[in-house]
């Protein structure tokens, strides 16, 4: 199907579009950006037709495939949901950045390019095209925190590029090493072929390290609060709603099903990771004096389900993870989303500055309220059936050691309702009166990812659906034992 | 199948679509909808009367979606069922509801943000009906969270008031602490039973292992302490009393916190099988209805006065659970339903009469204000267990039967209704009788405040007789009136109302001398439960999170990070001028490795 490849090639012409009209005047530029990620959702939609929202995989071109060395694109069940992510982040991100003024014109064409290396990721059926464009993610991520960023935009674009650049160094090793034994680069090839691997646990762990580093777990996350803080609010919405996903994606196409038996072995590392990083993100997020930085140390913590999940090697764990991984990817976008509209009013992210917005912008305060809630997983909200499969699983697989986990679950209401109760409950803060409230235009984004969260949380079978056959694979993959 | 079951759904979605409703036309049509959001409870009402009419199901399950399905099997459904203890349920919340909406549409004019109020408020019945007619633990949960939400929303209406905003967060994670307990519960019974249906769970129940069946039990007993705030978990109702008292009638008296009583009582095939877990149900509603009524003894705001006394009584129905007799406990959740609403509005309506909470300010409100007088004395004999109020039925059905499961259990609920009686009738007294005190021009509320007093004082009065027909419904086991616990009731009622009113007409205005200045600030402060909960567990974890951060995060985690970067740059400075800092200069050396790793990638793609 052509519309595979245009996921791909729709951003790209994007990025050429985007500069071309920036060049004509600055205000055209963020309308051509805008059309490419609605076109992009749009040729994601006419894959509908083909059933890759009820899993149904999907090849690309066979044309491109016979031609071009190594390109081979497929969507699957496990790549649908996240390519619908994209595919909702993309306006999203476009619309965020609507106001901004400097080299508008190259920030929106980042952005495609970002959207294009990061559909690249999911849509990949071959690993060396795979880790072209995981690489290629860092690029336009590089120069939206080094360029656009805050204060410290330097230091963390660096750290951001390093840290996961070592992390996929060693990715790069572990795909090497499996490529050279088995001699294929087809992703399916390599894991029917597994049985070739000298060291799976080697390569397991090559594979994974770099998987955990973009996820982030526990304890390789520091890249990230410096990476959000500093970054303007469409990379963080980006970098929290799809990048990440790229770690949970990697470790259930490729590390898991490459090196089944080893991640079977190890995976009571997950699970001890995953229940310190939903303890130990939370915990941390409690006393951040920096309201983005809460908001990324709470992605720390939502993380940490996604490994607890994925420990469980089961059908329904992986599910769980699949839909703590969508809820993260729309949660944590709006909550950076409004961060960073709060952040445009009053250049400020200090907790402590703020007090009574509830009465000054009554429509951020609720949108602020509504995402907290979504955040501490409250049932209805997209957050709470993953996070409940989590632990429903998670004790299945593990037992009372997941009762260890708990005080996350509290945690995270309480740093969630102190951020609420902090800046929109209270006496009004003097300091801002006068301050604007969300204007028709902000809302918009904001509404697009509410009703998100809601369907989401209503109805999670919308995701399950899509992912059940793989997952079922992938499961039964592990029970194989090799 | 009856017809009325097959719409068991409606029960949630139609007060659900009045909220969205609410919420959206709320602010051009302000003054209509009091009149939009009272449809929900009354459909609540009119279902569950109407189901009680045809004679509830027994089945446990009407219907169903599968929610969280799988290609395995065996999904994580969501469905509805009304058997007779909840169709009851659906009785007690919606009308009590209907009351408090048409009872807000007076004490609740002209306060800002009330499209906000009126949609928690439809939220609330949309959210309660959903716990109530679940058909499994994965619905009952869901509900269970969402009416714990709609009370953060409702204690922090005024939102601006400190005081409110701290109540709403206290009381939401102060239950969740007992959530935490009630999702073990559901993964522990997911692990061993596979499937989350109370059909299949007490199917299950007399499978599993003593051990199991305690361990599900008592968590289950973590959820419902903290949900209806028994001992430890108790320190949030009083504080959320912040929020508006029609709220305060509805969630904190009535029914949410009923809640907990009614997992117990739905749960019923599993907690019979373990007597340790109701003996340790039977000493936390023992402990808990002996302090808080304590505690009630000495509060100088009226409405802690009604807080503690409701943590009281709910311990008196976590005894009653505990003793086995989960068809009394329902009952006195029913009566106190009526009761505590009644008390609670009665108080809203002196609140709005005399624009204070304090005692103190109040006194002489029965000439100024008939109606809200008759029906609270009315609402406080029911309370004190005076016959033939419905207290005094529900009550004496709790006592006979811990007689019979703990003498000295027993002795301790004798002694927390002695103090009940004190209680309420001091605080009669204080607001009702001598002479007036405060500065306002105490008035009687407009009807929409007045009606619901009547309506629940009627049923204060008269609901004790349907005991017998209540346990039938709910196919539960129904004692007679056991005359010489009626008796002794009767008398320590009585006594405690004349010591209650004896002591108000000489200890006001401090209210607080009679146990000795330093026994009584430790009373009126709960017992000294917030200072404890401060000193044991909100500081410890503070310390702990910080140290986490500042120690561990960001001293060592990302040092050492931080530090191998350091040092691979000193390593690479040699080879490349990286640190230039210049964006265009690393912007080529991407380009430059990017196209190097493409010619790789298309070498070993050749290769292959």
């Amino acid at each position: 199907m052509i519309a595979v490849e245009l996921l791909i090639l729709i951003p790209l012409a994007g990025v050429l579009a985007c500069l071309l009209a920036g060049r004509v005047a600055p205000g055209y530029a963020r309308v051509v950006a805008l059309v490419a990620t609605v076109g992009f959702a749009v040729a994601l939609a006419s894959l509908a037709g083909e059933g890759i929202f009820s899993g149904e995989p999907v090849q690309g071109l066979r044309v491109a495939q016979e031609q071009v060395p190594l390109w081979d694109l497929r969507i699957d069940g496990l790549s649908a949901p996240l390519l619908a992510l994209t595919a909702l982040l993309g306006p999203v991100a476009i619309l965020a950045s609507w106001n901004v003024e400097e080299r508008a014109a190259v920030h929106h064409s980042l952005l495609l390019g970002l959207q294009a290396a990061v559909a690249g990721v999911f849509l990949a059926a071959d690993v060396v095209l795979f880790y072209v464009f995981w690489e290629a993610v860092l690029i336009p991520m590089y120069f939206l925190i080094g360029v656009w960023g805050h204060e410290d935009r330097r230091h963390a674009a660096m750290k951001f590029f390093v840290y996961t650049f070592a992390g996929s160094a060693l990715m790069l090793v572990g795909i090497l090493i499996s490529v050279f034994t088995i001699g294929a680069t087809q992703i399916d090839s390599l894991i029917a072929g597994r049985v070739a691997l000298g060291e799976p646990m080697l390569v397991f762990w090559l594979l994974a390290i770099g998987m955990l580093v973009k996820l982030p777990a526990f304890p390789l996350h520091t890249w990230l609060p410096d990476a959000h803080v500093e970054a303007p609010t469409a990379g963080s919405i980006l970098l929290a709603g799809v990048l990440l996903k790229m770690g949970g994606y990697g470790l259930m196409r490729l590390a898991i099903p490459m090196t089944p038996a080893s991640f079977a072995e190890v995976s009571w590392v997950f699970a001890v990771l995953g229940g310190i990083g939903i303890v130990y993100g939370a915990a941390v997020a409690l006393v951040q004096a920096d309201l983005k930085r809460l908001v990324a140390y709470s992605s720390v913590a939502h993380m940490g389900f996604v490994l607890l999940a994925l420990s469980t090697g089961t059908e329904r764990g992986f599910s769980a993870a699949m839909l703590v991984m969508v809820s993260h990817g729309v949660v944590a976008p709006l909550l950076f989303l409004l961060v960073g509209q709060l952040y445009d009013r009053t250049h400020t992210r200090e907790i402590a500055r703020f007090g009574g917005l509830g009465t000054l912008t009554p429509r951020w305060g609720a949108a602020l309220s509504f995402a907290a809630l979504a955040s501490l997983g409250l049932p209805g909200l997209s957050g709470f059936p993953g996070e409940f499969l989590t632990v429903i699983e998670g004790f299945g697989a593990w037992s009372w050691p997941v009762a260890f986990a708990m005080p996350g679950v509290v945690l995270a209401a309480a740093y969630n309702l102190r951020a609420v109760r902090e800046v929109v409950h209270g006496e009004v803060a003097g300091e801002w009166a006068g301050i604007k409230d969300l204007t028709a235009g902000d809302l918009l984004p904001v509404l697009f990812l509410a009703a998100a969260i809601i369907v989401l949380g209503v109805w999670p079978r919308l995701v399950i659906e899509m992912t059940g056959d793989v997952f079922a694979a992938l499961a039964a993959i592990i029970g194989t034992g090799v | 199948m009856s017809v009325v079951l097959d719409y068991g759904w409606t029960l949630v979605l139609v007060p659900l679509a009045l909220a969205g409703l609410v919420a959206l036309v709320g602010r051009p049509f302000g003054r209509f909808v009091p009149a939009l959001a009272i449809l929900a409870p009354s459909w609540v009402l009119i279902y569950g009367v109407l189901t009680l009419l045809e004679g509830p199901e027994d089945a446990l399950r009407a219907g169903s979606v599968d929610w969280l399905t799988s290609v395995a099997g065996g999904g994580l459904t969501v469905g509805w069922a009304v058997d007779g203890l909840s169709a009851v349920m659906l009785v007690v919340v919606g009308l009590v509801a209907a009351l408090v909406v048409m009872f807000s549409a007076g004490y609740m004019a002209g306060e800002g943000g009330l499209p906000r109020y009126y949609a928690a408020l439809c939220l609330f019945t949309a959210a309660m009906s959903m716990l109530v007619i679940a058909d499994g633990f994965v619905g009952l949960f869901i509900g269970w969270e969402l009416v714990g939400a709609c009370s953060y929303l409702l204690i922090g209406f005024w939102f601006t008031r400190p005081a409110a905003a701290n109540a709403a967060v206290k009381a939401f994670l102060t239950t969740r602490v007992g959530d935490v307990g009630l999702l073990l519960a559901l993964a522990l019974l997911w692990r061993d039973v596979g499937d989350l249906s109370y059909v299949a769970v007490f199917a299950a129940a007399p499978e599993l292992s003593a051990g199991i069946v305690t361990a599900a039990s008592l968590l289950l007993l973590v959820g419902a302490i903290g949900k209806s705030a028994q001992f430890p978990l108790q320190i949030w109702l009083p504080d959320a009393m912040e929020g508006p008292t029609p709220v305060s009638a509805l969630i904190h008296a009535a029914t949410m916190v009923a809640a907990g009583v009614f997992l117990v009582a739905r749960s019923w095939p599993l907690f019979s099988l373990s007597t340790d877990a109701l003996a340790v149900t039977l000493a936390i509603g023992g402990v808990t209805a002996v302090g808080a009524a304590a505690a009630a003894l000495v509060q100088s705001d009226i409405k802690k006065v009604l807080a503690y006394s409701t943590i009281s009584q709910l311990g008196f129905m976590f005894a009653a659970l505990g003793a086995g007799a989960w068809g009394a406990a329902m009952f006195h959740l029913v009566t106190h339903a009526a009761f505590k609403a009644l008390l609670f509005l009665g108080s809203g309506s002196v609140i709005h009469g005399c624009g204070s909470q304090e005692l103190e300010e109040m006194g002489g409100l029965f000439k100024k204000m008939p109606i809200t007088g008759v029906t609270w004395l009315i609402g406080a004999g029911a309370l004190a267990g005076l016959p033939p109020l419905a207290g005094f039925f529900s009550k004496d059905e709790i006592l006979h039967e811990v007689i019979g499961a703990g003498p000295a259990w027993a002795a301790i609920l004798f002694g927390a209704s002695l103090f009940t009686a004190f209680y309420i009738a001091r605080a009669t007294r204080l607001a009702f009788f001598d002479g007036y005190r405060g500065t306002g021009h105490p008035h009687e509320g407009g009807w929409s405040m007045r009606v619901p007093l009547i309506v629940l004082a009627s049923l204060a009065a008269t609901l004790g007789f349907g005991g017998a027909w209540l346990a039938e419904t709910i196919g539960a086991h129904h004692g007679s009136l056991d005359v010489k616990v009626a008796l002794a009731s009767t008398v320590l009622a009585i006594l405690g109302l004349l010591a209650g009113w004896k002591v108000a007409g000489v200890d006001h205005p401090a209210f607080t001398r009679a146990p000795g200045p330093r026994l009584a600030a430790l009373m009126r402060s709960g017992w000294g439960a917030d200072a404890f909960v401060q000193r044991a567990v909100l500081r410890p974890v503070a310390v702990a999170s910080r140290a986490l951060y500042t120690g561990v995060d960001r001293r060592v985690v990302d040092a050492v990070a931080e530090g191998s970067a350091v040092a691979a740059r000193a390593v690479g400075k040699t080879l490349t001028s990286l640190q230039s800092g210049d964006v265009q200069w690393y912007a080529t050396m991407l380009g430059a490795g990017a196209v190097a790793l493409l010619a790789l990638v298309s070498y070993i793609g050749r290769g292959l």
